[in-house]
């Protein structure tokens, strides 16, 4: 019983932050309710006796993405301060309903399938040991890609985002974006 | 303890995608694109792990590993966009997506 409250309270919780983060104006507000929102998943990973991903999904979300998206709103001001900009794209009527739709095609096969009423089987209780096990033994090879995978994505993002401003000389550009870039540099 | 039974779960799974998916293609900001994104990829790791805890064979831990994997995969792909969206910013002085027209003829 107690279960099924705080399953109900987490859910209501998740969907309205997650609703908030895509509705809201302000971009910090809406990075500050998606990381709300990605807490509220990780509680519901606990809830399932999944508690090895539930506090992965905290410090991976909570702790490292949602920093990074605030940081990214942080490196990014100024176009906010811009007055009169609609914040949604001029086709956002199609695109909710489409969600609206794909919504209702995930939702009619989910309440009409039988199988999937019944409760829960006992609790599993996978360890931390048998998690660490696993991926030292049959998982190794897509743990180790991973660490590769980490290593590039790393490096890529340090590339890309400390390009030299002054090296791309696109044709399109307009001495206004010159003299910005060369401002920015002084900036850095 | 009773559960809540697992049709509950891939609603609340449902539900948070399709809010993902409204809002990555109805805004126009590519850091909200972005969380946009993230929110669809926590929906299918809800399913994975209700799939997991209500399946027949728990102790194979398969979803488990498949969201460990899920969320590191995740966490690298925001890295790559967040900074695609500053060296683009840098460049564009916006991150509006509807102001990145440059190859549109």
């Amino acid at each position: 019983m107690l279960n099924e409250i705080s399953f109900y309270l987490l859910a209501a919780l998740t969907v309205a932050c997650a609703v908030a983060a895509m509705a809201l104006r302000r971009l910090v507000h809406c990075a500050l309710c998606a990381a709300a929102a990605f807490a509220g998943l990780a509680l519901i990973y606990l809830q399932l006796d999944a508690e090895f991903v539930g506090f992965a999904q905290l410090l991976v979300y909570v702790g490292a993405i949602a920093i990074l998206i605030v940081f990214a709103v942080l490196l990014t001001r100024g176009e906010e301060a811009a007055p009169g900009g609609r914040q949604s794209s001029p086709s956002w009527i199609s695109g909710v309903g489409i969600a609206v739709l794909l919504l209702a095609g995930l939702l009619l096969p989910i309440l009409a399938s039988p199988s999937l009423q019944h409760g829960a089987p006992p609790a599993p209780v996978p360890s931390v040991k048998r998690i660490g096990e696993e991926l030292m033994t049959r998982y190794v090879l897509p743990l180790e890609m991973v660490g590769v995978l980490l290593t590039a994505a790393l490096l890529g993002a340090v590339v890309i985002a400390l390009r030299e401003p002054s090296d791309g000389n696109l044709p399109g550009n307009s001495p206004a974006q010159q003299r910005a870039k060369t401002g920015e540099a002084m900036n850095l | 303890m009773m559960n809540p039974p697992l049709s509950h779960y891939l609603l609340l799974s449902a539900l948070l995608f399709s809010i993902g998916f409204a809002g990555a293609v109805a805004r126009r900001g590519a850091i909200l694109v972005l969380i946009g994104i993230e929110l669809m990829l926590n929906a299918a790791n809800l399913n994975f792990i209700a799939f997991w805890r209500f399946g027949a064979n728990p102790q194979a831990l398969t979803g488990v590993m498949f969201v460990l994997f899920s969320i590191a995969i995740a966490a690298a792909e925001v890295a790559v966009g967040l900074a695609l969206v500053i060296a683009i910013y840098r460049q564009r002085k916006t991150t509006r997506l509807d102001a990145m027209d440059s190859l549109k003829g």
